[in-house]
C-alpha cells in the first residue's frame, strides 16, 4: 500500500546547491533508490543520480541518507520511521557534478598508485598454486565493489581536504594488504611504502570505514591493523629488525 | 574552509545531517573513562589501603618500593625503589601503573573509542571534526602508538603476577592454603578478563600469525591465529569488561583494607 514518504534532496552543482522539499509515493518494500527514481520521474526530470545493479553489488548509488554513507538501492525506507523526513545528499567527501553525482576519480588515481601484483620469476602463470587458507584472507578483501564509502567517511580526507595528496584511503590499504599478504606477490617494499607514501600512518584507526561497509568486510580489523603492525615489525621494533638481518629473511615466511 | 565545506563539495552548511543519537556512544565512552582515569589517579597516588592479606590491589602489585606494607612485596622481585626520591614521598603504584596505562593508552579499541570521546578526530562517522590540521599517527607524540607491543609483552608479565596475586588469594590472613573468598572471586574474575583483553588483542593476533603469508606452512600458528581471531571480534568487549574487573578488584580491596567490609570467606 502506497503512503506518502517527505524526501529532503540536495540539488545542484559545485558553485551552488540546496536541499529540496518534495512528497513522494513510497510502496512497501521500496528501497531509497526507488523513491528517487519516482521523483526524478514523476517531479525532478533532470534530477542527476548514479546507479547501475540496484542489487548492492555495483557500487554506483552511493550517496548520504541521513548523513550517513550508504547505497541507495540497499536502504530501505522502512527503516526509517513513518513520519521522518528522509535526507539524500551527494557524498560529502568529494567534489559534487551535478545533485547526487560526485566525482570520484580521486580514487582511481589512488588505485594506479599501487603497484599490480608482482608474479614470482621462477613461476609460470600457469603453475601457481595455492592452498585454500592462504587465499582465504585475501577473499575477504576481494569482496569490495569500490562503493567507496569508506574513502567518503574517512575523516582524514572527508574532513581535510589538504590530505587527498598523501592519504590512499580504507579502500586502497585492504589492496595494499591483500597484496602484502598473498603467498605469491614477490614485491617486498609494499610494508614500508604503505606508511611512506599512501599515508597507512595517518589512519588513527576510528573504524568509521569498517561501519559503512556494505560488503561487512572487516577493513580496520582484517586490512589495516594488520598492515600497521607490519609495519610496525620493520619500522619501528628494533628486535624484530635485528632478527630479520641474523635470520636472513624479511620477516614474512 | 577545509573538509565538508571545502569549496568543490556539495554546499551544505550542516556539519552532519546525521538525525541518530551519534553523540551518546562518544559521551558515554568519555563519561566512563574520565571517571576511571580520576579514580585510578586518585588510588594511585592514596599510597593506602591496597592490601589486606592475602588481597593486593591490582593498582600496586607487585608492590616494589621499600613503603610496601609489610607482607605485600613478593620476594621474587624484592623492592628495589625507594619510598623517597629528591626528598618527595612516591607511592609504589606510581612505580608500575605506566605498563597497564601504557598497554591500554596504545590499545587499538581504546585508541579508537578516545580519538573519538577526547580529541573529537572524528566524533562519530560522517561528523565533522573540529580540527583545522590532522596528522593523524605520523609524528610525536602519536607516532609512539607503534610502542604497543612492547606495552603488550609487558602487560603479559603483569597477568602473570596478577594470577599469581589470584592463587594467592586462596590463602586465610594467616597465610594458610586451601581458602576461598569473595576476594578470591574478585580476583579470579579480574585475571581472567585481563588475560582475555591481552589474547584478544590485534598485536597477540600478529604476533602468533598475522604476519605470515603462509598459513599453510605454518599450521600450528595458523591454529592460533585462527583462536585468537575468534576472540580479537570480542577485544572491545574485553577491554571494557578488563577495565572494570580491575577496578572492582582495586574497590574491594581498599573496602577491606579499610575496614569498611570483611572479606568473607566460603571456607
Amino acid at each position: 500500500m502506497a503512503r506518502k514518504l517527505n524526501l529532503r534532496i540536495w540539488r545542484g552543482d559545485s558553485t551552488n546547491g540546496a536541499l529540496q522539499d518534495v512528497q513522494v509515493d513510497v510502496n512497501e518494500g521500496e528501497v531509497v533508490l526507488d523513491v528517487i527514481h519516482r521523483v526524478q520521474a514523476t517531479q525532478m526530470g533532470d534530477l542527476a543520480v548514479r546507479w547501475n545493479c540496484k542489487a548492492g553489488k555495483c557500487g554506483s548509488c552511493s550517496m548520504e541518507i541521513n548523513g550517513k554513507p550508504r547505497l541507495a538501492c540497499m536502504t530501505q525506507v522502512a527503516s526509517y520511521g513513518e513520519d521522518e523526513t528522509i535526507t539524500v545528499t551527494p557524498l560529502r567527501a568529494f567534489p559534487v557534478i551535478k545533485d547526487l553525482v560526485t566525482d570520484v576519480s580521486f580514487n582511481y588515481k589512488k588505485a594506479m598508485e599501487i603497484p599490480a601484483y608482482a608474479h614470482p620469476a621462477d613461476v609460470a602463470p600457469g603453475d601457481a598454486r595455492m592452498e585454500q587458507i592462504d587465499v582465504e584472507r585475501s577473499q575477504e578483501f576481494r569482496k569490495c565493489i569500490e562503493c567507496f564509502l569508506c574513502q567518503d567517511t574517512c575523516h582524514v580526507i572527508r574532513d581535510h581536504e589538504e590530505n587527498k595528496k598523501s592519504f590512499a584511503g580504507p579502500r586502497f590499504f585492504i589492496r595494499i594488504a591483500e597484496l602484502d599478504m598473498h603467498p605469491l606477490d614477490t614485491l617486498k617494499n609494499r610494508k614500508r611504502t604503505a606508511q611512506e607514501e599512501h599515508g597507512l600512518g595517518m589512519c588513527n584507526i576510528t573504524k568509521c570505514c569498517t561501519e559503512v561497509c556494505p560488503e561487512h568486510i572487516r577493513i580496520t580489523d582484517n586490512a589495516i591493523i594488520p598492515m600497521k603492525e607490519r609495519v610496525v615489525d620493520i619500522k619501528y621494533d628494533p628486535a624484530r629488525w635485528l632478527g630479520s638481518k641474523i635470520r636472513k629473511r624479511d620477516g614474512i615466511v | 574552509m577545509s573538509g565538508v565545506f571545502s569549496p568543490t563539495r556539495a554546499k551544505i552548511k550542516e556539519r552532519t545531517l546525521r538525525t541518530d543519537k551519534w553523540w551518546l556512544q562518544p559521551a558515554i565512552t568519555f563519561g566512563v573513562l574520565f571517571s576511571f582515569v580520576i579514580y585510578a589517579t586518585f588510588r594511585a597516588f592514596e599510597n593506602k589501603y591496597y592490601f589486606s592479606e592475602p588481597l593486593i590491589s591490582p593498582f600496586y602489585s607487585p608492590c616494589l618500593s621499600t613503603s610496601c606494607e609489610p607482607g605485600s612485596a613478593l620476594s621474587f622481585f624484592g623492592q628495589p625503589f625507594n619510598n623517597k626520591y629528591f626528598g618527595i614521598g612516591i607511592s609504589p603504584a606510581l612505580f608500575i601503573l605506566i605498563f597497564p596505562l601504557g598497554f591500554r593508552m596504545t590499545c587499538y579499541y581504546y585508541r579508537k573509542a578516545y580519538y573519538r570521546a577526547f580529541w573529537l578526530s572524528p566524533p562519530a562517522c560522517a561528523v565533522a571534526e573540529p580540527h583545522t590540521k590532522y596528522t593523524g599517527e605520523t609524528r610525536a607524540p602519536l607516532i609512539l602508538q607503534n610502542s604497543h607491543r612492547w606495552f603488550f609483552y609487558a602487560g603479559l608479565i603483569f597477568n602473570v603476577i596478577l594470577t599469581w596475586d589470584a592463587i594467592l588469594a586462596f590463602r586465610n590472613p594467616e597465610k594458610e592454603w586451601g581458602h576461598m573468598s569473595v576476594g578470591t572471586l574478585v580476583f579470579l574474575f579480574s585475571t581472567t578478563m585481563l588475560w582475555l583483553y591481552s589474547l584478544s588483542c590485534h598485536t597477540c593476533r600478529h604476533t602468533l600469525g598475522g604476519r605470515l603469508k603462509h598459513f599453510s606452512k605454518h599450521p600450528v600458528r595458523y591454529k592460533a591465529w585462527t583462536i585468537v581471531s575468534v576472540l580479537n571480534h570480542k577485544h572491545p568487549t574485553f577491554a571494557w569488561i578488563s577495565l572494570f574487573g580491575v577496578a572492582g578488584a582495586d574497590i574491594y580491596v581498599r573496602a577491606v583494607a579499610s575496614g569498611a567490609i570483611s572479606n568473607f570467606y566460603f571456607f
